[in-house]
């Protein structure tokens, strides 16, 4: 260990100790209860974000020890929230009374089919599947969970097939046929009530026709059986135009989605963390 | 057995549930199938956890470089796993839920994953605001457009956008910044979001069909005997 990592850490280790204490001598002030566990919550909260940040400087390893920390708890919560909310929430109850009883979940009595099938059977397949997913393990039968694997995709295409085929596709292509004349009562009624109001007629007419084309040609730029030329080509270049605006959107939205999260992090170690903001 | 058997499920149950729209009685299949497609990803997260504490204690067994970082992911994921599998600290029973308020569970997550996460995604602020600058160059038409799009959208959501135009008459509402945002958001963006949306779903659609049919085969890895 170099000099230097030596003294960042002593730093790192009597800054947090002083934030420890200071933030439970605040908690005590509060009457807070197990203040000195708040003080570390809060002192162990403000420097994990601090630790993250430092990646704006270079990696380094308080940035490293941080992600690390962040894989490990993030694999345990997903782990956990999957046994409890699926395991014991919903297979626990169709496969074991005894276990149900245990979990103190109500349990989900199948029904007996022709009197030699009971419903219930089914919930036996995943389990199977499970059981030969973490065959992966081994060496020797880890070609075994394919068979998962295969099950998995499979749901997955046929699932997605119908899924997309409906909303994606079907749903959005009957909601591009939108009228083009929007509450239509003469051309003198449309010429006397003219204005760009955004709840006037004008806009409504000129978003609807928007819609349409651009949808078409969004479409037409995305064809490439045929050469983008003539007519066919111009109505591909308005497709990118729609295109960009779309990007240009996304992207707007995720700027300021991003500067909101950071925004709430400051906040948090101004006001939370250093009391300087209220 | 290694490669007829998995292409034979993926044929079976891709085509089950396919049918099962057109078959009143099967319907019930879809639901159920999300329910094992669930449970099966349950036992995949713990797939995930073994392998994960695998490498990580090779690591530290091998002493590869920067193992000590691997002592840490291994501590971070037993204290969670810990915490919430054995409920550790619930101030209810084994029926309450696993992150009911109080328990380590919940005190973890809240102090710990949560600002680890969102600091993690506030970092991008930064790196999107590098972006932006080399992107938002008016150069041609296209980075024009897309320039002046994100920037309708941006001041749209901000006071200063509202500000700006505020003065507008009614008759022009549709020119005032946060009306424009709207309009950019429900009109050209809907129309750019739709077609990019009709070519996802026709490609979903051919890649499940290449799966089900066994023309994808990707998703097997290689053939090794």
């Amino acid at each position: 260990m170099s000099r230097l990592a030596i003294i960042v850490t002593i730093c790192v280790v009597v800054l947090f100790l002083g934030s420890w204490i200071f933030k439970a001598l605040q908690a005590q002030d509060a009457g807070v209860d197990h203040y000195l566990l708040r003080g570390f919550l809060v002192t162990c909260s403000a420097f994990l974000t601090l630790a993250i940040l430092s990646f704006l400087y270079k990696d380094n390893p308080i940035y490293k020890f941080a992600e690390h920390l962040y894989v490990g708890i993030s694999a345990g919560y997903w782990m956990s929230q999957g046994f409890w909310s699926t395991i014991v929430g919903n297979l626990i109850p169709r496969l074991s009374q005894s276990l149900s009883g245990f979990f103190k979940q109500p349990y989900n009595a199948g029904e007996w089919m022709g009197g030699f099938f009971y419903t219930n059977w089914v919930f036996y397949v995943p389990v199977i599947f499970g059981v030969l997913l973490l065959m992966r393990l081994s060496s020797k039968y880890g070609w075994i969970s394919r068979w998962a694997l295969a099950f998995i995709v499979g749901t997955t295409a046929g699932l997605q097939f119908i899924r997309y085929m409906r909303s994606d596709f079907i749903e959005q292509i009957s909601s591009t046929f939108v009228p083009l004349l929007v509450d239509w009562q003469g051309i003198g009624h449309f010429f006397s009530n003219l204005s760009l109001s955004a709840t006037g007629q004008l806009v409504a007419m000129v978003s609807n026709w928007i819609i349409f084309l651009g949808v078409l040609c969004g479409l037409i730029y995305f064809f490439f059986s045929k050469e983008h030329t003539g007519l066919f080509g111009k109505a591909s270049r308005f497709g990118i135009w729609i295109l960009m605006v779309t990007f240009g959107a996304s992207f707007g939205y995720t700027v300021m989605g991003r500067v909101s999260l950071l925004v709430g992090r400051i906040t948090f170690l101004f006001r939370d963390w250093l009391g300087i903001t209220s | 057995m290694k490669r007829q058997v998995p292409l034979l499920i993926t044929l079976f149950v891709g085509t089950l549930l396919i049918v099962s729209v057109f078959v009143p009685p099967l319907e019930g299949m879809q639901e159920n199938s999300t329910l094992f497609f669930d449970i099966i990803a349950v036992f995949a997260f713990f797939l995930g956890g073994g392998n994960l504490i695998r490498i990580h204690l090779t690591k530290v067994a091998r002493k590869k470089g920067d193992w000590e970082y691997s002592l840490v992911t291994l501590f971070g994921f037993l204290l969670m796993l810990s915490s919430g599998l054995f409920k550790i600290g619930n101030p209810g029973d084994i029926a309450a839920a696993v992150d009911t308020p109080g328990s380590w569970f919940q005190t973890i997550f809240f102090y710990m994953m949560s600002p680890l996460n969102s600091t993690m995604y506030a970092l991008l602020a930064f790196f999107v605001a590098s972006a932006s600058y080399r992107a938002f160059r008016a150069k041609n038409r296209e980075a024009t457009i897309l320039l002046v799009s994100a920037f309708i959208i941006l001041l749209g959501q901000t006071p200063f956008g509202t500000m700006l135009t505020s003065w507008m008459p009614d008759k022009f509402s549709v020119l005032e910044i946060p009306n424009m945002a709207v309009w950019v958001m429900s009109s050209p963006n809907l129309a750019g979001q739709r077609a990019i949306l009709i070519g996802i779903g026709l490609g979903v659609v051919g890649m499940s069909l290449r799966i089900i049919l066994g023309i994808e085969r990707t998703y097997l890895g290689e053939d090794k005997g």
